[in-house]
């Protein structure tokens, strides 16, 4: 094991070497950062060009300049890093520093997001073969690979920001609008359920009945202007999440994980206003962190109460639920903070904002404020990557899980008299996870690429916009720089994956047989 | 309630039956017809043939061209360089420039008209100019397929076939290029050489782009060349050269035409893409990414200037996913298709008949 990542590591640093060495000649080659300078008219033109070839060396050829900027960055070993100067005269390792983050967060949630969805869509067509539902999702998902990320980011611009901010300053849902979520929701559940037509067509009417009377009076009641939940409501998600992870996790039969939840939700709601207290009085991030510390103890420590066999799945279902119950109440929170930020002058009543990654007029000693708006201003670029990249899931997810479920294992297990559920979840999607996971490390490389131009859609500063600069102004150092960080990550989440998939899977072994 | 429990015994029989209309309908095919006949059912591959045949057509005879000293004439009158008068008459709201293409068959003006597409800023015709960016993109997208689809398989041939010395050497390489996302240095030469025009560019993006193709072809290089066929090949005298180009390669075939097909549909939005942001095809050439990036702004004022460019670019995309997907289809030898009722009826009648069951 240590001979083959000592060896994979050497061969990363050789390729990095390699590829670093020739695309910095490339780019070198290619275009005069004095250029401009040259031809201009200004009359210190000269003292300008004098100074930035002292300060970028631009007398030293490219193929010898290489080595001063490897010395910068082979710096990092000895703790400072240095990815020398910007031709502003601004050093390159704060500008990254300051871009990494932005790149990080806008990747992070369109990544996870995708996972999500993508993986779940991805398992209902592949139990749903061959059905409508299955035929629209792969209709879908190919017309989303299609798709462009900035003619979609131009049209959620217009549709989604400035439509739905229109909705939002004055939120009634118009009886039309009532009646397509209602059908369109009614076609959703029935055809993702399915059965006979008896069937397909009560469910059909149930969930566009209840869809249609939950917008009416959640319109009725102004809930779209002071949303929030409330200890109440937020119990009755509770009951509703517990059931689901319990019928998923272990099954609604094992009667001892569903009372372990199902407690698990009381003392959440016991602890709605104390949490509540605690996120008003001393608003930071690190006290959400210790609430959902503090949650996960409590589930664990009930799950270990209730459970007198099979332990760990039972833990592991209250702390799934107490997880999602703490998402609620922080979801709970965000949202009483909605009236009262979307009042401020900053947003004028225009929440869903089409540029930019902060308002600056946001008050930033308002933590809760300034979360929302983080989070507002995620929305559009995440949902323009995740268009794109969640249906690459769905078809990846469905092919392995069909797999999966035609070897012979699965027929031993559904042989062996163990119930649908415990062969679909135990046994077939753990085994479609491996190779899932080896594709997710290696497409959040992928959606770094697309950043790129999601940033410049939507205005971010992040690692594109530099590398945008970078190219445009023949700025080396900092073309180099993003490129060695995306280079690192696509190498290091080669190696990832590949020791993912052995620890994954005991079948592979690495290093062997070589 | 997902979870629905198959009764086993009808899930055995039917598993017979079906296996009984398989075997029943490639009797006495070659492979090569199999495929067809897999891939012309599959229904979406199917418009999507017929979509993207028409497409080319239709682009690629638009404008006139020039081959030595003759000049073709396109259908269409205008090219991408005449500046005709702007519309004003018959927009509605005062727009400028709309178009006039209406399929209202009751309207007054049911047709083309002058301006199908409308007028960009100083009048050009943007039927004319979308056309031209199409050709860029059909361009681009076939001399990326063909260059990234020649070099990926012969780079996969020669690593999964010789294996040793030459494939560590030779997939070093392909980690080297693998670590530079394809928009970054596509971005480093479109900017660069950019101004040299489409096909240049195409070239060159060209020459980064076979690599996944290559480790697909690698893989199902080691894997065949391990098979008893291959074995019986070489003891009967056959050459390296022989059993590469005869029997594994027509083997591989399936895996690497479906990954061409996804290069390509990969190759139309990386160029659209690129010339979005300005590091790909640049003015006065015209490209539906470049056209995007002009006229995102009139979005609100004149909305077609972005919807006609897109809907281009999302019908090619499409149009050649869906044939990828149809292909897959019909190499996959595990693949069957959904065997409808009457189809399982009458295998059952036919195997009764023949007394096999």
């Amino acid at each position: 094991m240590f001979a083959f990542l000592s060896r994979r590591i050497g061969a990363l640093v050789v390729i990095l070497f390699g590829s670093s060495f020739i695309l910095y000649n490339l780019a070198a080659i290619s275009g005069d950062p004095l250029e401009a300078l040259r031809t201009s008219v200004e009359p210190n033109a000269k003292q300008q060009i004098v100074t930035l070839t002292r300060t970028l060396q631009l007398d030293v050829p490219p193929p010898l300049r290489y080595f001063y900027w490897l010395r910068g960055i082979l710096g990092g070993f000895a703790g400072h890093i240095n990815f020398g100067m910007s031709r502003n005269g601004h050093s390159v390792t704060e500008l990254i520093a300051g871009a990494i983050p932005v790149t990080i967060r806008l990747v992070t949630a369109a990544t996870i997001i995708a996972c999500i969805l993508g993986i779940t869509i991805g398992i209902v067509t592949a139990l749903r073969q061959y059905s409508r539902f299955d035929y629209a999702m792969t209709f879908v998902s190919f017309l989303l690979f299609s798709l462009p990320v900035f003619w979609v980011a131009v049209l959620l611009k217009q549709y989604l920001a400035i439509r739905f901010n229109t909705f939002l300053s004055s939120p009634t849902v118009p009886p039309a609008s009532i009646a397509f979520f209602a059908v369109a929701g009614g076609v959703f559940w029935s055809a993702v359920i399915s059965g006979s037509r008896k069937r397909v067509l009560t469910i059909f009417g149930i969930t566009a009945g209840v869809t249609a009377l939950l917008l009416e009076g959640l319109s009725l009641l102004k809930w779209f202007s002071h949303p929030g939940f409330g200890p109440i409501v937020l119990g009755l998600l509770g009951v509703g999440v517990a059931c689901g992870v319990t019928q998923l996790s272990t099954g609604l039969d094992n009667k001892v994980a569903l009372r372990a939840s199902l407690t698990v939700i009381a003392l959440g709601v016991a602890g709605y206003y104390p949490a509540n207290y605690a996120m008003r009085h001393y608003a930071h991030t690190s006290t959400i962190l210790l609430l959902a510390l503090f949650t996960i103890a409590i589930s664990l420590l009930t799950g270990l109460i209730f459970a007198k066999i099979d332990r760990g799945a039972i833990m592991r279902t209250t702390t799934i639920t107490g997880l999602i119950f703490g998402l609620l109440t922080l979801l709970d929170k965000l949202m009483q903070t909605w009236a009262p930020y979307m009042a401020t002058d900053a947003i004028n009543r225009r929440p869903v904002p089409t540029i930019g990654q902060n308002n600056s007029q946001v008050d930033p000693t308002n933590y809760w404020f300034m979360t929302l708006d983080t989070l507002m201003h995620l929305i559009l670029p995440t949902l323009a990557l995740l268009l794109i990249s969640f249906a690459g899931y769905i078809r990846f997810t469905r092919g392995t899980l069909l797999e999966v479920l035609n070897s012979d294992y699965i027929r031993t297990a559904r042989a062996k008299g163990l119930n649908e559920r415990t062969v679909i979840m135990r046994h077939a999607f753990r085994n479609t996870l491996i190779p899932l996971s080896t594709i997710i490390v290696a497409d959040f490389m992928g959606i770094i690429g697309g950043a790129i131009i999601t940033e410049s859609v939507f205005g971010w500063v992040g690692m594109g916009t530099l590398f945008r600069q970078g190219l445009l102004g023949f700025d080396l150092n900092l073309l180099m720089a993003v490129f060695f960080i995306t280079a690192s990550l696509a190498v290091l989440a080669n190696l990832v994956s590949d020791l993912l998939y052995s620890a994954l899977d005991p079948r592979i072994r690495v290093g062997a047989g070589k | 309630m997902f979870f629905r429990k198959k009764s086993g015994s009808l899930e055995a029989h039917r598993d017979s039956s079906d296996g009984a209309i398989a075997n029943k309908e490639v009797e006495g095919l070659s492979q090569r017809q199999i495929v067809f006949r897999r891939f012309v059912r599959h229904r979406g591959a199917m418009i999507s043939v017929f979509t993207l045949s028409s497409l080319i057509l239709i682009v690629s005879t638009a404008l006139d061209f020039k081959v030595g000293p003759w000049k073709i004439h396109g259908w269409w009158k205008y090219g991408i360089s005449d500046i005709p008068d702007l519309r004003f008459k018959d927009c509605p709201n005062g727009e400028i420039g709309c178009p006039t293409f209406s399929l209202n068959p009751f309207g007054n003006r049911f047709g083309l008209g002058e301006h199908p597409f409308g007028q960009d800023d100083i009048g050009r015709d943007y039927l004319a100019l979308v056309m031209r960016g199409a050709q860029r993109s059909l361009l681009v997208m076939f001399i990326i397929g063909t260059i990234g689809g020649t070099l990926g398989t012969v780079m996969g041939s020669i690593t999964g076939f010789y294996r040793g010395k030459i494939d560590a050497i030779l997939m070093r390489f392909t980690d080297f290029i693998i670590t530079i996302p394809s928009i970054i240095i596509g971005s480093v030469v479109g900017y660069h050489y950019g101004n040299l025009g489409v096909t240049f560019l195409a070239l060159y993006l060209g020459l980064f782009s076979w690599t996944g193709l290559s480790r697909l072809v690698r893989g199902e290089f080691l894997k065949l060349r391990e098979l008893e066929f291959v074995d019986a090949a070489r003891v009967a005298g056959a050459s390296n050269r022989r059993i590469i180009f005869k029997h594994i390669l027509p083997n591989a075939i399936g895996i690497i035409i479906v990954s061409v097909t996804l290069l390509m549909a990969g190759a139309i939005l990386l160029e659209t893409a690129l010339s979005y942001i300005g590091f790909g095809v640049v003015a006065p050439d015209v490209s539906l990414g470049l056209l995007i990036s002009q006229y995102q702004d009139s979005f609100t004022s004149r909305p077609w200037l972005f919807w006609y460019p897109g809907f281009f670019i999302v019908a090619i995309a499409l149009s050649v996913n869906f044939i990828g997907d149809g292909l897959r289809d019909a190499f996959d030898p595990r693949q069957r298709r959904r065997i409808s009722k009457k189809d399982r009826q009458r295998a059952s009648e036919i195997i009764k008949e023949s007394g096999s069951l």
